[in-house]
C-alpha cells in the first residue's frame, strides 16, 4: 500500500514505515517560538533542567505577536527572550523582522521537512511540502532541547482541486468555503492534502494562505505536493538546493476525499465567532465596518499588498472605514515599498503598522472599540481575538477586504470593483 | 485518583482566546492566569467555581492557539478535570503534558445537567453522574501518552529519561 504525504515524511524521518495512527518519533529540522508562547517555554525548559539547545542554528525565536511591544509586561518577555537567544546560541528574529510562519517561508522551510513550532499557525509552512505542525510550550521545549519530538501519525483526507479561479476569487475564498464544509473540528487530528493538476493554478503565497487556515479546521497538518511552483518559489529565494520531490503514492490510502472545482466558488466571509461560520460575501452585503485589516500570516504578503493597492489606486477608503495595513515581513515591507503599493495605499488612507502579527491577536494596533465590526484578512475570528470580547470579526479574502474599505460595508468585490 | 466536583457546562468550539485571553499572555505565573480564565465567555465563572469543580463541554474544545496558558489557567483555578465530547488536538497534547486530567466522552455529556455532581476515576476512566446515578466510560489513551501522564507530564517524563541516561 502506498504512502500520503503524511506517511512519506514521517517515515523518513522517523527511519520506520510509518502508517496512519503509528506513533514515531523523529528528528525535527526546525523548531521555534514566538513572543507570547516563548517564555513559557523557556521556563519549561529550565524546569526541565535541559542543559542546551540540541541544533542551536535550527532553533529561531521570533518577535512577531506584540512587536514592537505595546506593554512593560510584554517588553520584560522581549528581554527574556533575548536573553535566553543570546545565552544558548538560537536565531533571533527582531521586532520589525515580520511574522514567523512568513520568515519561515522565505528562509528555512523545505519540501520533506518536519517543523515544530509554539504556535497553531506553524501549519503554514504546509504550502513548501513541510510536516509543520504547531505544540505547546512543554512540547517546544523538549524538542528545542533533544531535536526531536512525538508525533502521532495523521490519517489523511485528500482534498482534490479541478478547474481556475474566476476574476477576484482566490485562495482565501477556497479555504474558507473548505473550513465551512469540514467544520470547525471537521479535520481534528488529520492530515489535509492538497492535490490536482489545477495546483498549478496556486502561487506560493495562495499555498501558504491555504496552509496557514489547516487548523481552523481542527488539522495536524496542511501539506502540499512540491512541483515546478515550490522549485521556482525557492531558486528565487537563493534556496534551490532545498528543492526535493514529494509526491503522494497513487495508491495511498485516504480516509476522506473532497473535490473541488475552483470555478464554481465565489468571494466567501467567516461571520463572526468562529471560522466555519461562511457565506457568500453576497449574503452579508451592507454590513457596516468600522476597520478593515489587511495583514497576518495568512493574507499580509506581496501579493496582497499588490492586490489591495491596484484595486484602490486612485480611490479612498471610506471615511468612516479605518484600514491597517500589516505587511508580513520586512522583505515584503521592503518590496511593497519599492513597488509604490505602500505609497498608494498610505494616500488611500491606509494605515501601515510594522511587520508582524499586528492586530490579529489583540494586544495592540489596531483594538477595537465595544460593538465594532472588523472585516480582517487574518484566520481566526473568536470572540475577543481582537482584544475586545464586545466587537465582531469577519474574515474575508483581500480582495473583499479591500473592496470593503472603500465602501464601507461588506461587498462582494466583483460588484463592488 | 477520585475526582469530585460541580459540572459548569459550555458548548462547541470553546476556544483558547475565551479560555485566557492575549491580553493575559505576558503573564506567566498560573495562579494570575488563574483570575481570568474564561473571563470572556462568563465574567463571573472565576467567582462561582469552586476547588475540584468540572467544566463540560460538547465538541472541540480548546480549539485555536497553541498557548499552553489555557489549560494551565484552568488546572490552577483548581478545575480538576475537563470532559468533552472531542477536544482539539494541540490542548489535549498539551493538558497531558501539564498535568491536567482531560476527558473525552460523548454519552456522558448528552446525559449530564449543569450543576449536577461528578465522581471521576481517573486510572479507570469512569465518569459517575452522583445527581443521576448513570456511570460512563470515557475513550482510553494510548500507552505512550498513559507513560506521560504517571510520570506527572511531558518535562518530567523527558527530565527522567535524561537522568536515567546520565545525559543531565
Amino acid at each position: 500500500m502506498g504512502k500520503t504525504l503524511a506517511e512519506k515524511i514521517l517515515s523518513t524521518k522517523s527511519g520506520t514505515d510509518a502508517k496512519a495512527g503509528d506513533i514515531v518519533v523523529c528528528g525535527v529540522d526546525l523548531v521555534f517560538v514566538q513572543d507570547t508562547t516563548g517564555p513559557l517555554t523557556v521556563r519549561q525548559f529550565q524546569e526541565g533542567h535541559f542543559p542546551r539547545l540540541a541544533r542551536p542554528e535550527n532553533t529561531v525565536v521570533f518577535l512577531d505577536h506584540a512587536s514592537p511591544s505595546p506593554s512593560s509586561g510584554f517588553a520584560n518577555d522581549h528581554l527574556l527572550l533575548r536573553q535566553f537567544s543570546r545565552a544558548q546560541g538560537a536565531v533571533l528574529s527582531e521586532v520589525g523582522d515580520g511574522i514567523s510562519h512568513q520568515i519561515i517561508a522565505e528562509r528555512f522551510a523545505g519540501p520533506g521537512d518536519v517543523i515544530v513550532g509554539a504556535d497553531s499557525h506553524t501549519v503554514t509552512a504546509g504550502a513548501l511540502g513541510a510536516f509543520a505542525t504547531g505544540m505547546g510550550s512543554s512540547d517546544i521545549a523538549v524538542a528545542m532541547a533533544l531535536g526531536k519530538t512525538w508525533l502521532r501519525v495523521p490519517e489523511t483526507f485528500k482534498v482534490s482541486v479541478s478547474e481556475s479561479f474566476a476574476p477576484l476569487v482566490g485562495a482565501k475564498d477556497f479555504i474558507l468555503n473548505l473550513i465551512g464544509t469540514l467544520g470547525a473540528d471537521g479535520a481534528t487530528y488529520k492530515s489535509l492534502e492538497f492535490s490536482g493538476e489545477a495546483l498549478f493554478n496556486f502561487n506560493i503565497s495562495d499555498r501558504l494562505t491555504i496552509s496557514s487556515m489547516a487548523v481552523e479546521a481542527g488539522a495536524k497538518v496542511g501539506i502540499f505536493p512540491s512541483d515546478v511552483v515550490t522549485m521556482a518559489f525557492l531558486d528565487w529565494r537563493g534556496r534551490g538546493k532545498d528543492y526535493k520531490a514529494l509526491q503522494a503514492d497513487s495508491d495511498a490510502e485516504y480516509e476522506r476525499v473532497l473535490n473541488i472545482d475552483l470555478s464554481q466558488l465565489e468571494p466567501m466571509v467567516a461571520k463572526p465567532h468562529t471560522v466555519d461560520n461562511v457565506s457568500p460575501a453576497g449574503d452579508v452585503k451592507g454590513v457596516k465596518i468600522n476597520q478593515v485589516f489587511i495583514g497576518t500570516c495568512t493574507n499580509g504578503r506581496l501579493t496582497d499588498l499588490e492586490l489591495a493597492a491596484k484595486l484602490i489606486k486612485g480611490k479612498k477608503r471610506h471615511s468612516d472605514t479605518r484600514l491597517i495595513v500589516a505587511p508580513a515581513s520586512r522583505d515584503v515591507y521592503l518590496s511593497a515599498l519599492k513597488e509604490g503599493y505602500i505609497q498608494t495605499l498610505v494616500e488611500a488612507g491606509a494605515t501601515v503598522t510594522p511587520p508582524g502579527c499586528a492586530a490579529c491577536l489583540g494586544v495592540h494596533q489596531g483594538v477595537l472599540a465595544d460593538g465594532e465590526n472588523c472585516l480582517s484578512t487574518a484566520n481566526r475570528n473568536f470572540q475577543g481575538r481582537m482584544g475586545n470580547p464586545k466587537s465582531f470579526i469577519y474574515l474575508a479574502s483581500t480582495a473583499t477586504a479591500i473592496a470593503t474599505a472603500i465602501a464601507g460595508e461588506i461587498v462582494d468585490p466583483r460588484e463592488a470593483i | 485518583m477520585k475526582l469530585q466536583g460541580r459540572v459548569f457546562k459550555f458548548g462547541a468550539n470553546v476556544d483558547t482566546d475565551v479560555i485566557i485571553p492575549a491580553r493575559y499572555l505576558n503573564v506567566s505565573d498560573p495562579s494570575e492566569l488563574a483570575k481570568h480564565v474564561m473571563e470572556d465567555a462568563d465574567s463571573s465563572f472565576v467567582s462561582k467555581m469552586k476547588p475540584g469543580d468540572i467544566i463540560m463541554a460538547t465538541t472541540n474544545f480548546g480549539c485555536g492557539s497553541s498557548r499552553e496558558h489555557a489549560p494551565l489557567a484552568i488546572k490552577a483555578a483548581g478545575i480538576s478535570c475537563v470532559v468533552a465530547k472531542s477536544f482539539a488536538r494541540i490542548f489535549l497534547r498539551n493538558s497531558i503534558n501539564i498535568g491536567l486530567p482531560v476527558l473525552e466522552c460523548e454519552e456522558a455529556v448528552d446525559r449530564t445537567n449543569p450543576g449536577d455532581m461528578l465522581e471521576i476515576e481517573l486510572e479507570k476512566g469512569t465518569i459517575k453522574n452522583l445527581s443521576s446515578g448513570e456511570t460512563f466510560r470515557a475513550k482510553a489513551y494510548p500507552d505512550f501518552m498513559l507513560q506521560l501522564i504517571s510520570a506527572g507530564g511531558l518535562i518530567e517524563y523527558t527530565k527522567n529519561k535524561l537522568k536515567s541516561a546520565g545525559k543531565t
